[in-house]
Formats: C-alpha cells, sequence, structure tokens
C-alpha cells in the first residue's frame, strides 16, 4: 500500500508508553490473583483428602467421581470442565492474554514483541468456548444439588455456615454461567430479526436476562473465583478439625 | 491566574519534538482551548484538526498524557496539572503535522464492506422495522469515526497487521450482519479478508470510545460467535449437514 498504510511511525520498544498513571497496576493484580487461585486450587486438587465434611462437599471434588483404581485424587477428573470453561471464557481471555503475554499488557502499552497471530493458528481452540459452556451448565445443576443437600444433617434440615458458604458457591457460579457470551449468543444473539424468527419475542427476552448478567461478567468471574476456592478451604478447614462448623440452625 | 505547562508534539514525518508551552488556565477549559490559545498566541503555525468542540464531529483525536482521547472533550480537571500535559498526535496513522495524522487508511478499509443488501419492499412500497430489532444496531451508529479506537488497537498498533479491518469496521459489519433487512451472507469474509481472528478482545478500543460503544461486547464478541457457530463448531456442523443449511446463512 502507499503512504496511507498505517503504522508507518516508527515501531515502539516493549512496554513503551507516555501513559503517567499508573497502567501496571491493574495487569499485575490480575496476574497475581489468577496464580495465587491456580496454586491453591492446584495444591488443594492433589490433595486427595479433606474434601467433605459432614453433609458438605468441596466444590473442587463435585461431582465425587472415583474410580476402581483410579491412584490419582478424584478431583483430577472433573476439574478440566470448570477449568476449561475460564480458561476459554472471554473475560478471563482478556485478562491473562493482558496480565501474563502482555499483547498489550495495558492500552497505549506497547505490546511484547513475539510474532502477533491473535486467536488464529494456535488459539483457535477459544473457538470451542461453547462446549465448555454445555459442560459448564451441568456444573451449576450439580453444585446447587450439593447447596440442597448441606442443608441435610443425617436426614433433618440443619443451616451450618457450610451451608450458606455453598449456597453462596452455587448462586455465584450460576451467575458467571449465565452470563456468558456463548450463552448469550445462543439464546438469541444469533437471530438478526426477532420480530419475524419462530419464538423470536421469547428469545429477545432471554437475550436480554444473559445481556444483564453479561454485563457485569468480569465481577462475577472474580467473585465466584474467589468463592469457590473459599469454599473448599472451608470444608478443608472443617474436616481436618482445625475449625469447627458453626450450627445456625 | 494559574498557569498550566503543556508540552505540546511540533513536527512532520522526518524529524519532531515535543515543546513546551505555558498556558493560563480559564473555567470549564478542555485541551482543545489550551491548543487553541497556544495557536492563537505563541504558534500560529500549529497544526491541529477540529470542527464542532462537541464532541460529534470525531475530528480531534490525539495522544493526551498518553491516553487516546478527544481533545475537546478532555477537561483540564480530570488532568494532573502540577506536572506538564503532554499532546501527541495519534501514533499508529502516518504524520501530516503537528497534531494532524493522515487517516484516510480507514476510508479505504470502509470500501471494501459491501453495503446493506435489503429484502424487498413490503406490498405497500415500505420496509417495516420493529424497535426490538434495531436496539442492538442502533448502538453501533452512535459511532462518530474518531478513529480512536482503530489507533489504539494493538494489533495495529503494535504489531503492523495491516489486513485486519480493525475495531471501527468491525462494528459498521455488525450492524450489518444483525440488520434485520439485510440479506448478505458475511461470517466467511469476517474471518478470512476481515480477519476477525487477530482481534484478541483486550477492550482497548471499548475503553478510548468517546461514545462509550460497547464495541468488543456487543459488536466484536457476538460476531466472533457467529463466526464460530459457522466455521469452527463440530455439531453445528452436523445440523447444517442434516438441515442443508449454508454455514454463514442468515437467521
Ligand atoms: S478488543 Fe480487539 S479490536 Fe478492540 S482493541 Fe483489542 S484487539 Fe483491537
Ligand atoms: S467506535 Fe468509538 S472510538 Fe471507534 S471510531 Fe467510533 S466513536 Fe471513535
Ligand atoms: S472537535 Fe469535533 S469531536 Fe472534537
Amino acid at each position: 500500500m502507499s503512504e496511507t498504510t498505517p503504522g508507518s511511525s516508527v515501531s515502539r520498544p516493549f512496554l513503551e508508553t507516555r501513559r503517567e498513571d499508573n497502567w501496571w497496576v491493574g495487569p499485575m493484580a490480575t496476574a497475581m490473583g489468577l496464580l495465587a487461585f491456580t496454586v491453591y486450587t492446584t495444591w488443594a486438587a492433589l490433595q486427595g483428602e479433606h474434601y467433605s465434611w459432614g453433609p458438605y462437599l468441596s466444590p473442587f471434588y463435585s461431582p465425587l467421581i472415583k474410580p476402581e483404581g483410579w491412584p490419582l485424587s478424584p478431583a483430577i477428573l472433573i476439574l478440566w470442565a470448570p477449568g476449561g470453561f475460564r480458561l476459554t471464557c472471554y473475560y478471563y481471555r482478556k485478562s491473562y492474554y493482558r496480565a501474563f503475554m502482555a499483547m498489550p499488557p495495558a492500552c497505549a502499552v506497547a505490546a511484547a514483541p513475539h510474532k502477533y497471530r491473535g486467536e488464529r493458528a494456535l488459539f483457535i481452540f477459544q473457538n470451542l468456548h461453547r462446549f465448555f459452556f454445555y459442560l459448564a451448565m451441568l456444573f451449576v445443576v450439580i453444585l446447587t444439588y450439593d447447596a440442597i443437600i448441606a442443608f441435610n444433617f443425617d436426614g433433618s434440615f440443619g443451616i451450618g455456615v457450610g451451608s450458606i458458604v455453598l449456597t453462596l458457591n452455587a448462586v455465584f457460579i450460576a451467575a458467571f454461567t449465565f452470563g456468558c457470551n456463548s450463552f448469550r449468543h445462543l439464546v438469541g444473539g444469533n437471530v438478526d430479526c426477532y420480530s419475524c424468527a419462530s419464538m423470536g419475542k421469547q428469545r429477545h427476552l432471554l437475550w436480554r436476562v444473559v445481556t444483564f448478567f453479561n454485563k457485569k461478567h468480569m465481577e462475577w468471574a472474580w467473585i465466584s473465583l474467589f468463592w469457590v476456592g473459599f469454599s473448599d478451604a472451608y470444608v478443608r478447614l472443617v474436616s481436618m478439625g482445625i475449625i469447627t462448623d458453626m450450627r445456625i440452625l | 491566574m494559574k498557569e498550566v505547562t503543556f508540552r505540546v508534539f511540533r513536527g512532520d514525518k522526518e524529524k519532531g519534538e515535543l515543546k513546551e508551552y505555558k498556558v493560563p488556565l480559564s473555567e470549564g477549559m478542555v485541551v482543545l482551548d489550551a491548543i487553541h490559545e497556544i495557536q492563537a498566541t505563541e504558534a500560529n503555525d500549529l497544526a491541529v484538526r477540529w470542527n464542532c468542540k462537541a464532541g460529534k464531529c470525531g475530528s480531534c483525536g490525539a495522544e493526551i498524557n498518553g491516553k487516546p482521547r478527544l481533545m475537546c472533550m478532555t477537561r483540564m480537571d480530570v488532568l494532573p496539572m502540577d506536572k506538564p500535559v503532554t499532546v501527541e498526535p495519534m501514533k499508529r496513522f502516518p504524520l501530516v503535522k503537528d497534531l494532524v495524522t493522515d487517516v484516510s487508511w480507514n476510508f479505504e478499509v470502509n470500501k471494501r464492506i459491501r453495503p446493506l443488501k435489503p429484502q424487498p419492499r413490503q406490498a405497500d412500497g415500505t420496509h417495516r422495522m420493529m424497535q426490538m430489532d434495531v436496539e442492538r444496531i442502533q448502538e453501533f451508529h452512535k459511532c462518530i469515526e474518531c478513529f480512536l479506537c482503530q489507533n489504539v488497537c494493538h494489533v495495529m498498533r503494535d504489531h503492523k497487521i495491516t489486513d485486519f479491518i480493525g475495531p471501527r469496521f468491525l462494528i459498521r459489519c455488525a450492524t450489518l450482519v444483525m440488520h434485520p433487512l439485510d440479506t448478505e451472507n458475511r461470517l466467511r469474509e469476517l474471518k478470512d479478508d476481515f480477519r476477525i481472528g487477530y482481534c484478541n478482545i483486550t477492550k482497548c478500543c471499548t475503553e478510548v470510545c468517546p461514545e462509550e460503544i460497547g464495541i468488543t461486547d456487543n459488536a466484536i464478541i457476538p460476531l466472533k460467535e457467529r463466526v464460530a457457530g459457522a466455521f469452527y463448531d463440530p455439531l453445528a456442523w452436523l445440523w447444517r449437514l442434516l438441515t442443508g443449511k449454508k454455514a454463514d446463512q442468515r437467521t
């Protein structure tokens, strides 16, 4: 192309910027948050014990599948699904592209100089997000079931702190899952003309509900991430006898 | 009266530098006022492009303290005034002079997008659209073509990839793809020619858009999902095999 080809300005070295605000705080905090969660989850998933107590089951181990002769922790058999859901989530993609891969680290701060292909080539797998979403929906059902069971103390209804922890866990995970961009597309985003498509009005309504959650997808991503880790820690500490589960009812 | 120091880029394609100017602060002042003040007093030959001074013509995009913004919509009181305020041209486009860049590449890209091809008119000679059908694309029509999003997008700014059409034009594509009357299939083109795959949804376009258009969430991600449905989804592929639909057929 001629003179009007963009980018003819001098190419800039990594991290070059004229920004004077603390642009690095965001990516730094994101990196630390994600790293802390990954380290804890890996550790907790490899333990293979102290994942349940009374009516409580740690969300890292739910659904509990223990095949005969499986030598490792049962968490490994299921965690790839919610893990894959978050790994391919549009919000998390943004956060780790920025925080770990520096493409770009922040807006108007020069990106890392590696050969950039975007979400083509190797990263084409991100397009499978919708399949992880289907599984994530299944997990919402399973975790809701776990939350209900958490009120059943040997056949009689009761409320412990753990019942509330696990209920909130199901609520937060659901709020995160319902805001998924693939879900937003599937329920109605893919319709061009709501007033002419079959079930168009219902789909428009559903699309608006998902849009409501989608607007705060980032917030739900962090709240649910923190809480799922906290839920595991809670059940773990109770089951190890380090703390006692307070009964409210 | 309080004075603010400005460091303004002066120069052309060959060479340039930041030059310091002092401007008396007045109430309600925006950066464009200061630039005009400099032009009127110390530097009559300072080149700057502007028109409406109301954030609607999209002419006065620049980088203020390193952030892409409209000069006419950046009030002085949002900037730290104890330090010099830096004003530079948009970095991604070829420089003409001082704060003026040549954004004509964008107009060339725009020509590559096929215009709306509406369905035939109804019996009474009109086209009818329901509000619920056009709500989504109304947001995209707020675009004032300031090209700040095109300027900040790292795909072009840092990686110098020129066969990606950029956020402003992905918005235009979204307007057409989601249009209730359009009859064209555009998804293959979005993937192969406009290279939507280059966007890694890191949202800088959304961050800088003065019209606060949800560029990434409401236009690019929905387009990516449609492209995924048409080309990367084995279940959808099976479904099309059974129903005989085409990959990028409109719904
Ligand atoms: S979200 Fe995509 S189009 Fe927008 S600035 Fe980032 S890479 Fe560019
Ligand atoms: S989408 Fe926003 S930032 Fe981009 S050209 Fe339009 S108004 Fe400017
Ligand atoms: S002068 Fe029109 S947008 Fe700034």
